[in-house]
């Protein structure tokens, strides 16, 4: 008998995965003559582009712009947001402004980001920084806010200056919250990326999938891109799992 | 030697429009003696608390002031640690860490030395390298203590420490204050709502009215320490203070 732990870890998910593809595959069979691969073709899709060379490429193309884009937003929102999150005046200025770009979806930035950067790797990478920077921003804003006044005040009764409080103070003291909005961040800089290389690159998994289409139907190829995106969002939010069980950050998280 | 005074504090919250605002503090003076353990006594939101952070130099008062040492307090200082209930600690740093926390412009040996020597001295040998969420009420608050002392402050305030804690840990908790008091010989100005805590404690209570807060008596304490519970003049003393506050010692 297994543990009730193993159970629901390994053995559920996987009796769950497999009704999946076998549902999928008898779907497929039961349609003679559909565009639709089976989950067998669309594997084999995928050891096509890995012997092509191609599967290694699309995947670090897209990588590559998700981590510029992703990592530039981080730098600039970090401090802005500390910074708004410690001056009241500031925030209520560019509130509105804030307020206003957040519906907007990154998407709807494709035209201007054509205009000034032209097709190619940069048009992405802006694409990503704006799906990123926003809610990067609001979290650490609003993490700030949330600092205990008592961890402020015995930092600055320690004769702490103002730099040395945002260090030791603040950015540990954010750093559970802003963690969870990394995360949380993370899986939208991926969404868009795949979205952004749809119309303005030519490599990268969103580009395999408009791609595959248009030169001829391949529709393996097409979910084969569609089950690597999901695999690697999925890897991409255990890595930032990972973040959460750090043990300063620990405190910030209602399980314990 | 004298070494806190209060001068004439009064504090008033809100607008300026008198219908808004709240007065809390009137005209208090008082002056605590280096070593002197005094204890701030009064029924919730008498402004006890208040009076401690104009003294901690995290609130300016209206009218008044407070002079440490013949100075002026204008700010927070490090030579006046604030003690606050146990949620004062640093969550992300460990035992060792938050003790040494205020030790960052000393060099590495110095700061070796007086966290082992605090961690010792509050009984948390064994948990150097735990966090705070794996430490009971009690020990947070020993260790809040010790990242106080271990900056070696002349004066602690502490805003009822112990007002988180079960009552035998809370009674626990007094006998080592009362023990580290008499080690390291500083003064305290303690805030407490607890009349039994306070004059098990000080050598002076102070007790503040209802809002707004004034000095309605001054009460020595002059029972040596270790103290005994049912010492008549303990209890003398203690019922003397609930007659003080209009409380008849009966439930």
């Amino acid at each position: 008998m297994l543990p009730s732990a193993a159970i629901l870890k390994f053995v559920l998910p996987l009796t769950g995965l497999t009704f999946f593809m076998l549902a999928w595959h008898l779907a497929i069979a039961a349609s003679p003559g559909t565009l639709v691969p089976s989950p067998a073709a669309s594997f084999r899709a995928i050891l096509e582009l890995a012997e092509k060379g191609l599967l290694f490429r699309y995947i670090v193309a897209s990588l590559f712009r998700v981590t510029w884009g992703y990592f530039t937003a981080l730098l600039l929102a970090v401090p802005l947001g500390v910074l708004l999150g410690l001056w009241r005046r500031g925030e209520v200025a560019l509130n509105p402004i804030l307020q206003l770009l957040r519906p907007i979806s990154p998407l709807a930035w494709i035209p201007i980001a054509i205009l000034w950067f032209g097709v190619g790797d940069l048009s992405a990478m802006f694409l990503i920084f704006l799906a990123s920077f926003l809610p990067l921003t609001l979290t650490t804003v609003h993490a700030v806010h949330n600092i205990e006044g008592v961890h402020l005040a015995a930092g600055r009764n320690f004769g702490l200056t103002s730099r040395e409080l945002v260090r030791s103070v603040i950015v540990p003291g954010i750093l559970p919250q802003l963690i969870v909005g990394m995360r949380i961040t993370l899986g939208i800089a991926w969404l868009v990326v795949v979205a952004a290389e749809m119309i303005a690159v030519n490599s990268g998994l969103g580009f395999l999938i408009v791609d595959a289409r248009n030169a001829g139907n391949r529709y393996d190829l097409v979910v084969a891109g569609m089950i690597l995106i999901g695999a690697i969002g999925v890897a991409l939010d255990f890595l930032m799992r990972r973040l959460e069980t750090l043990p300063n950050v620990r405190w910030g998280y209602a399980s314990e | 030697m004298t070494k806190v005074v209060f001068t004439k504090i009064g504090m008033t919250f809100g607008s300026a429009k008198a219908d808004k605002s709240v007065h809390v503090l009137d005209d208090i003076n008082l002056s605590v003696n280096q070593g002197e353990f005094v204890c701030l006594l009064g029924p919730s939101g008498c402004g006890k608390s208040t009076l401690l952070n104009i003294a901690g130099g995290f609130i300016k008062p209206s009218e008044g002031e407070v002079t440490i040492d013949g100075e002026r307090v204008t700010g927070p200082d490090p030579r006046r640690i604030f003690v606050f209930q146990e949620r004062g600690v640093f969550p992300w740093l460990t035992v060792e860490q938050n003790i040494g926390f205020g030790l960052f412009r000393q060099p590495a040996n110095e700061r070796r030395e007086r966290i082992a020597h605090y961690v010792q001295l509050v009984g948390l040998q064994g948990f150097e390298q735990s966090y705070p969420r794996e430490l009971s009420g009690g020990m947070k608050q020993r260790l809040e203590v010790a990242r106080a002392l271990a900056v070696n402050p002349d004066v602690l305030y502490l805003d009822e420490p112990f007002g988180a804690l079960d009552s035998i840990t809370r009674l626990q908790m007094r006998r080592e204050l009362l023990r580290i008091w008499q080690a390291e010989k500083k003064t305290i100005l303690f805030v407490t709502h607890d009349i039994e805590e306070s004059v098990q404690l000080a050598d002076r209570v102070v007790v503040l009215s209802a809002r707004p807060g004034r000095v309605r008596r001054v009460v020595d304490i002059d029972i040596p320490h270790p103290r005994d519970l049912s010492d008549p003049r303990y209890l003398q003393l203690r019922d003397e203070i609930f007659g003080e506050i209009g409380l008849a010692h009966q439930i």
